[in-house]
Order: C-alpha cells, then sequence, then structure tokens
C-alpha cells in the first residue's frame, strides 16, 4: 500500500469511530494529530469530502486549537505549563535545560523530528508544579533530574508506555474538606431522591438552595434549568463543562478524578428535571490522562442501571454521556464557544441573545454548567436545599472548592463556607510573608496585603475555584505579564477589541516594564484597558485587563516607579490617569490613589 | 409585532425582528459599522456598532430592536471607543491609503473620515501578510483584511459557495481560501460572485477596474459615510 492508500484506511477506521458526525471533528483531528503528529492537507481534503464539510473549516480548526498543527511536531512532543506559578518554581530555567540537553530550541521540532519542545497555558497541575505534557500527558513535579531522565528515554525512543509511571503521577491532595467533600454517597442516592421526592419538588430543593453557578459566572442554577425544562424544543441536553482553563484551576480535576460517580449524578438528575436523554462531558485536552478512567466509571454507571434506559426503573427516563475532549483553547471554557466546539467548530462564543438555555447545542436548548455546580447538585438533591443555604452568605450559599497554589507551605484544595475571610485561608495554606493573592485566575482579581481581611464571596471577592499567592519576594510585573500575555495568546481573535488589543496590551505593558515607559504611555494602558473591557465581544476580552487594572488599583506606585526611570514628566498628574483603572475597578479608597508628591 | 424606541432622544419605529442597527438606519440614522451589511446574517465582530441599550453595552447589529429601549448611541464614550477600534483595525493590518485602490471608495477609511482620526494612535504590528494574485480577475491583498467576515458570508449566502473561511486565533487570525492549493485561483469563485464585491476594504479588488473613477470623485470623497450608508438598499454591494 502506498503512504496515501495507508492514511485513508486509517481515516476511514477513525471516521467510522466518530460515526462520520462533523460534530465529532475534533476528536476525529485529534486523532490524526496523535497518528500523524500534524493534520496532513491530504487529510484535511478527505475528512471535508467524507464529512461534508469545507475544508476551510477543518483548516479553521486546526489552526484555532494549540494542539493540533499544520506541521509535523516531534514524536515525543514536550510542552511546559507557562503559568506563573510554574515560573515561581523554576519552570524557566527547567525549560531552557531541556533545551539545551535535547538539543532543541523552544517553538521547535528537532531536525530528526525525535522531539518538539514549547510552551503551553496552565495545565492544571498547579499544585504540583512546574509541569509538563508529553504526548498529551502530565509530567507534574518536574525537576533536573527527571529532566535527565525523560531525555534519555526520549533519545531511547522509548515509547510512553514504558516510561515510569510516577513520571506521570497526579496526586490529590484535599487539606479541608468541607460541606460538600465530607458527605457520605453511594451510587444512585441521588437520582432515587430525586424521583422519591418529585421532579418538580427536587427543582425546588435547586431553587431553594440559592446554588449559583461554580464556573465563574455565578448564575443560579435553579433558573437556568428551569429556563431550560419549559422550553417547547427537543432534544435537550446537558454538558458538563470540564474545559477547566483559568490557570490556577484544578479543583475540577480532583472532583473527576475522585468524585467523578457524583458528578455524573448530579448531570443525570438535572436531565431528569430538564427532560434530557443525552449529556456531553467537555474535558480539556489537559485531562487527557482522565478519559479512560472516566470512561470506566461511566461503564460502571451504564452496567448499575444508573445510565442508558430506563434508569433505575423509572419508565421512559433514559440519558447516557459522552465524553469529548478539547484540544487546547481557554475559551472553549465559556458556554457558547464550548458549544460551537462540541459542533465540531473553532470555539468562538456566539451572539447572544439567544442564550444556550434557549438555543444551545445544535440549536437545541441546553445546560452547560460546572462540574462543580453537578456535583453539589447531588448533594442538595440528597440533603435538600435548606441544608446547603444554611452555609455562606444569603447572596452566596454553601461552599467553595478553592485550588490554591503559589507561595504557601501547603498548596492544595480546600472547602471553604462562602463568606471566609481571605486572612484565614491564608494561615490555612501556610502562606507567610503576603504580598498579593490573586483570586479567581488571571480574570479575576489581585488583592494587596492590605486587603486580606476582605472574603470569598460572589458580592466580594469572587473564584471559580484559583487562589494564587505571592509573597514578598515576588515582583508583582512578572505576575501582570504572564497574565497579559496569556490573554493574548488565548484570545478567539473574533472581536476587533479583544483581538488587537489584548496585543496592543501586551504590547504596552511590556514597553512599561522595561523602563521605556512615559506617562502618556500609562495613559494610553488605562485606555486600551477600558476599549478591551467595555467593548469586548465576551467575557475573555471583559477580563482580559483586570490583571493590569486589578494591581494599578492596587500598586499605583509600583508602576510609577517604573515610570520614573526613563523621564517623568512631573507636570503630568499621573493620579489622573489612575482614574479609568478606580473606575473599572470600582475602587476608591487611598490605596488606588497616589498620594506621594511626585519629585523629579 | 412593531413599535418604537428611542435613539439619542430621537423616537423611530422598529419592525418586528429588525435588529437596532437595521432599524436606525431604516429612519435614517447612521450607527458606525464594518461587519455589517444588510441582507446579511448579523456578525458582530467589529464592535463599531456599539450602542448603549438601557444602560447596557450592546452591538446594534446583533442586538433585537425592542419597545421603548432608550439607545444611546451618539455620546462622546461610544464615539471615542470606536475611534480606537478603528484604529486598532488600522495598526493590525498594513493599510496605505494613498497607494490602496480603494482609496476613497474604503469603509474603513471613510469611518475613520467620520470619527476624525487624524493618526493611528497605537504603534503598528507591522504584519507579514501576503497577496494573492493568482486569479486572472480578482486580487487578494491581505494586507487590508479587517475579518470582517462579510466575504464569508455572501460567498455561503448569497452566491451558495464556500469560497472564503477565517482561520486561526488571535493575533494570527488569516483569511483563507477553499483551494485544493489555498490559492484564489484554484477555487470556485467568478468575479460576478456577491463575495468579490462585498469588501468594505481594499482586500479583494476586481483587476483592471482600478482607477476608473478617479479619487477625489469616489463615494466617500463625495459625501460622507453617515448619509450613504442609511441609503443602502439590501445587499446592494456597491460599497
Ligand atoms: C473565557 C471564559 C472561560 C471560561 N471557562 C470556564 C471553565 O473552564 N469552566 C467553567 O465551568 N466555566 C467557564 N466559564 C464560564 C462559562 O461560560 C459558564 O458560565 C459556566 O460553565 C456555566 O456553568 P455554571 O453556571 O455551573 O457556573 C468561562 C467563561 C469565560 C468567559
Ligand atoms: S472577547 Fe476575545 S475571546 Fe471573546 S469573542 Fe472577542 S476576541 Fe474572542
Ligand atoms: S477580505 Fe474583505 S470582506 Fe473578507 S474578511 Fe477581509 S475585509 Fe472582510
Ligand atoms: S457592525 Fe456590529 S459588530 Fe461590526
Ligand atoms: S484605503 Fe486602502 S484599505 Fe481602505
Amino acid at each position: 500500500m502506498t503512504g496515501n492508500d495507508t492514511m485513508k484506511t486509517f481515516l476511514e477506521t477513525v471516521l467510522a469511530e466518530a460515526d462520520y458526525q462533523p460534530v465529532r471533528l475534533l476528536k476525529i483531528l485529534r486523532a490524526v494529530q496523535a497518528q500523524y503528529r500534524h493534520i496532513p492537507a491530504t487529510a484535511i481534503d478527505f475528512l471535508s469530502d467524507k464529512l461534508n464539510i469545507p475544508r476551510t473549516q477543518i483548516i479553521a480548526v486546526v489552526e484555532f486549537y494549540s494542539f493540533l498543527h499544520a506541521t509535523p511536531q516531534g514524536r515525543y512532543d514536550l510542552l511546559f505549563s507557562d503559568s506563573i506559578t510554574d515560573r515561581m518554581q523554576n519552570k524557566e530555567s527547567l525549560l531552557a535545560y531541556a533545551a539545551e540537553i535535547l538539543k532543541v530550541r523552544v517553538g521547535e521540532v528537532r531536525k530528526d523530528e525525535l522531539v518538539s519542545l514549547n510552551n503551553t497555558s496552565c495545565t492544571g497541575m498547579c499544585d504540583q508544579g512546574p509541569a509538563g505534557l508529553v504526548n498529551g500527558y502530565p509530567l507534574p513535579r518536574l525537576d533536573r533530574p527527571k529532566i535527565d531522565t525523560i531525555a534519555a528515554l526520549i533519545e531511547q525512543e522509548i515509547p510512553l508506555d514504558d516510561w515510569p509511571a510516577e513520571l506521570f503521577q497526579v496526586e490529590e491532595t484535599i487539606y479541608k474538606p468541607g460541606l460538600l467533600l465530607t458527605q457520605p454517597f453511594s451510587n444512585g442516592d441521588a437520582i432515587k431522591a430525586t424521583f422519591n421526592r418529585g421532579l418538580t419538588e427536587t427543582l425546588a430543593e435547586v431553587d431553594l438552595s440559592n446554588l449559583r453557578g461554580r464556573g465563574g459566572a455565578g448564575f443560579k442554577t435553579a433558573l437556568k434549568w428551569r429556563t431550560c425544562a419549559i422550553q417547547a424544543a427537543t432534544p435537550r441536553y446537558v454538558i458538563c463543562n470540564a474545559d477547566e482553563g483559568e490557570p490556577g484551576t484544578y479543583k475540577d480535576r480532583m472532583l473527576l478524578n475522585l468524585y467523578a460517580d457524583q458528578v455524573f449524578e448530579g448531570m443525570t438528575l438535572c436531565a431528569a428535571i430538564i427532560g434530557s436523554t443525552q449529556g456531553l462531558v467537555y474535558l480539556r485536552a489537559e485531562y487527557l490522562f482522565l478519559y479512560e478512567k472516566l470512561q470506566n466509571v461511566l461503564q460502571n454507571r451504564r452496567d448499575q442501571g444508573l445510565l442508558g434506559t430506563t434508569i433505575l426503573g423509572q419508565a421512559g427516563f433514559d440519558f447516557d454521556i459522552e465524553i469529548r475532549m478539547g484540544a487546547g483553547a481557554y475559551i472553549c471554557g465559556e458556554a457558547s464557544a464550548q458549544i460551537e466546539s462540541l459542533e465540531g467548530k473553532p470555539g468562538i462564543p456566539r451572539t447572544k441573545p439567544p442564550n444556550s438555555v434557549i438555543c444551545g447545542y445544535l440549536r437545541k436548548p441546553t445546560v452547560v454548567d460546572n462540574v462543580e455546580t453537578f456535583f453539589a447538585t447531588t448533594h442538595i438533591a440528597i440533603k435538600g436545599g435548606q441544608w446547603f443555604a444554611d452555609v455562606g452568605t444569603p447572596q452566596s450559599t454553601g461552599s467553595k472548592l478553592l485550588s490554591i497554589s503559589g507561595d504557601c507551605a501547603r498548596p492544595g484544595i480546600y472547602e471553604y463556607p462562602f463568606g471566609t475571610r481571605i486572612s484565614e485561608i491564608l494561615s490555612d495554606c501556610g502562606a507567610e510573608e503576603v504580598m498579593g493573592v490573586q483570586i479567581g485566575g488571571p480574570s479575576g482579581t489581585f488583592i494587596s496585603n492590605r486587603e486580606l481581611e476582605r472574603t470569598l464571596a460572589f458580592e466580594d471577592l469572587s473564584s471559580a475555584g484559583s487562589f494564587m499567592v505571592f509573597n514578598h519576594t515576588r515582583n508583582i510585573f512578572d505576575v501582570v505579564q504572564n497574565f497579559t500575555d496569556f490573554f493574548a495568546h488565548e484570545s478567539c481573535g473574533f472581536c476587533a477589541p479583544c483581538r488587537v488589543g489584548t496585543s496592543l496590551l501586551k504590547n504596552q505593558l511590556n514597553k512599561i516594564i522595561d523602563g521605556h515607559g512615559s506617562a502618556v504611555d500609562m495613559e494610553k494602558l488605562s485606555e486600551i484597558c477600558m476599549v478591551v473591557k467595555n467593548f469586548s465581544h465576551c467575557g475573555l476580552g471583559e477580563t482580559a485587563a483586570n490583571p493590569i487594572l486589578t494591581t494599578l488599583a492596587s500598586y499605583p506606585e509600583l508602576y510609577l516607579e517604573q515610570l520614573k526611570r526613563s523621564g517623568f514628566s512631573p507636570g503630568f498628574n499621573l493620579d489622573a490617569t489612575l482614574a479609568i483603572a478606580r473606575q473599572l475597578t470600582q475602587r476608591d479608597d487611598s490605596g488606588a490613589h497616589l498620594s506621594q508628591q511626585v519629585e523629579n | 409585532m412593531s413599535g418604537t424606541l428611542t435613539i439619542d432622544d430621537q423616537t423611530i419605529p422598529f419592525t418586528d425582528g429588525q435588529t437596532i442597527i437595521e432599524a436606525a438606519r431604516t429612519a435614517g440614522v447612521y450607527i458606525p459599522h464594518l461587519c455589517h451589511r444588510p441582507g446579511y446574517t448579523p456578525h458582530g465582530s467589529c464592535k463599531l456598532c456599539t450602542v448603549k441599550v438601557n444602560g447596557r453595552t450592546c452591538s446594534a447589529c446583533t442586538f433585537p430592536a425592542a419597545e421603548g429601549q432608550k439607545v444611546v448611541n451618539n455620546s462622546e464614550e461610544l464615539q471615542e471607543a470606536r475611534l480606537r477600534i478603528t484604529q486598532m483595525l488600522f495598526v493590525e493590518g498594513n493599510h496605505f491609503c494613498p497607494t490602496c485602490e480603494k482609496s476613497g471608495n474604503c469603509e474603513l477609511q471613510a469611518v475613520g473620515y467620520h470619527l476624525n482620526m487624524l493618526d493611528s494612535h497605537f504603534p503598528h504590528f507591522y504584519a507579514h501578510r501576503k497577496v494573492d494574485a493568482s486569479h486572472p480577475d480578482i486580487l487578494i491583498d491581505h494586507n487590508r483584511c479587517i475579518f470582517c467576515n462579510l466575504c464569508v458570508r455572501a460567498s455561503r449566502e448569497s452566491d451558495g459557495k464556500d469560497v472564503f473561511g477565517i482561520a486561526g486565533r488571535g493575533i494570527h487570525k488569516r483569511l483563507i481560501i477553499n483551494s485544493p492549493t489555498g490559492q484564489l485561483k484554484d477555487s470556485n469563485i467568478s468575479v460576478e460572485d456577491s463575495a468579490v464585491q462585498v469588501c468594505p476594504t481594499g482586500a479583494i479588488l476586481v483587476k483592471r477596474t482600478g482607477y476608473k473613477t478617479p479619487i477625489g470623485g469616489r463615494i466617500y470623497d463625495q459625501h460622507p459615510i453617515s448619509t450613504i450608508a442609511c441609503k443602502k438598499r439590501e445587499t446592494d454591494s456597491t460599497g
């Protein structure tokens, strides 16, 4: 057989596994990438023909996702997680070391195509960094000896399956289990409770619990479910958002690794309530190591009558769950972008209205909820809404899982009632000499050590799980720069303000950090922040300026110092240029003002 | 259903299913836009048409008109942001208006005039973009593409083809051609296609028609875009 014929046979197999469905394009392309280390042009033409979709769609998908490539990558594709917490654990020097001993430059493929090396956005191993990925599988806690081992395995061309298992050992460390993590649970408990109580009554309990979505936006879960349930259109879909791309977030990883049954059970009771037969889990590419395990959990549940037809003997209740993998794109955590991705397209957020609840997957009513949200509903279905509502604050009921990373003695998973003070969390995780905390990841809020009495809550500091601690040895600009680069890298590029604005922000910030900025440049920086924040199409753009805005509001004097280095003009009212930052972060306290007189 | 809404204190009617920008255009009110063209599916990507609807920021080209909406269109804040967004589009690509055949007929340039744009304000990216001159009748100058997606939609919705697509992520966006070689000459485009006519900038040009109308006598040399845009009929593709 010629190479082309072999490829066709391979593609036919892959297509058959995907049932020739264009919505499974990512699955198909992931398989092609794994086999050929890129997506060959001939494969694009063949797939376009067989799936009856324009080749432009396939090319657009290939170019959109970080883990799909138009040109061959190394047989060992080695990526280093480039989040700020990896950097704080020496990632830069390890990456340089890997480049040196593997004789390959960062961002390139070695001539013999044995190995390629690059950076990648946060891989969700922030408690066990610095972390990497090899051919999609995680390599936590990297250090020089491990890199030596890895390099030797690569040079000897040892298949990944034969690498020492401890290289891939992901640990789940729960330091503080709370309301939900301590609940007893047996498979089927929540489904039984739901049917015993009644579907409407269970939805009323979810309503009473006042549960708000754990994925970031904090939308009231019961309202979303009810809206979906009353739509006339069918079928309706349940999607579990396991994209977890916000740097510093890894609590969904832990839940899927240790509590998957309770997450799937939440999806199942949601399906019963909204009248759905099909569930999808959108699992981020970085969590490939969980795929097999989750498939087994699903199969077990089918065997136990908890998925499939006539679930737990309930006539007419049929529901099953399919896991679909992402391919490296933070924006696919945004619900409508995720739906686009699930339909085999680039993850570009849709225009609203209509909302996904009304017009979602395949234009049908769809509930998209975070992993932790489904996990919480499982226990609300069992214990009732009041039990949950009794914890937390009136506006933020229940508890929240935090994934803590950065400068602390005990990075790991913590569960707190909403309303807990940041200072208490810091003391629990063993953080000392704190300079600041990033709450909610790059898209969230940076607070200085003057604000540690603020609380974890939707109405104060909200977080989907990310909680990064920085001590006094850290340079705030390393943090801001890393986050700002992240957004420029992850902008989907659909809308002009974010596509161009995030890259402008990156360059403008660099100019100031490099000491080439004048007061006018500060003003320009604030101005770009304003346009990106207020005029972008989706939440990515709306929050992309937050790292700059919130650090500017917390530590304006540090920015000022950067300017002083290069002919700062004292006639300029720098405090006035901070007005935009204050307005956008809704702060007007003394910390957000420059009090000192500028001396020449 | 139909009703009225107000734009900057002017009351205008709308019909059911109309977006704010279409209601406005019908009533002769100009809302700046680049990725919108009457008759094509709204896209909502350039964000130039951003207005405030009852205090909320919305894209007028995608947001449905509804009874009693109070729309702010001409505020200083919005015009300022529109200017900055237009400047962003200018620095993202490579626009040398004085040597561009589209000058005077270019909507990007005309919007710049409308917003009193005097400089590009931001540092240029100096992106490396190519020219595709492979087709006998049509020229693509990628330097001038602003990713408005109009050619993509026109080819699909009006020509029944799928000649164009937009690929890449973030600042690496690029216009791609549906042909085995990626070149325009190997696609099934024809010079009569709406997709060839629809481009708001000089990114898609018909060969051998250059400078038929001298500079000075062109569309936006004669009238500002704010009056031209409101006169346009559905799917009228004359720029
Ligand atoms: C850029 C961006 C990234 C997001 N990433 C995630 C994510 O990784 N996981 C998640 O659950 N929600 C994410 N969201 C929020 C989702 O759009 C959506 O609100 C959420 O999944 C709804 O579920 P919930 O109500 O249970 O929180 C993201 C939003 C944006 C704008
Ligand atoms: S805000 Fe950014 S991520 Fe969101 S649609 Fe616009 S370009 Fe894409
Ligand atoms: S070529 Fe023209 S019409 Fe097509 S996306 Fe670019 S600017 Fe828009
Ligand atoms: S015209 Fe509305 S976003 Fe472009
Ligand atoms: S003047 Fe040349 S692209 Fe507009």
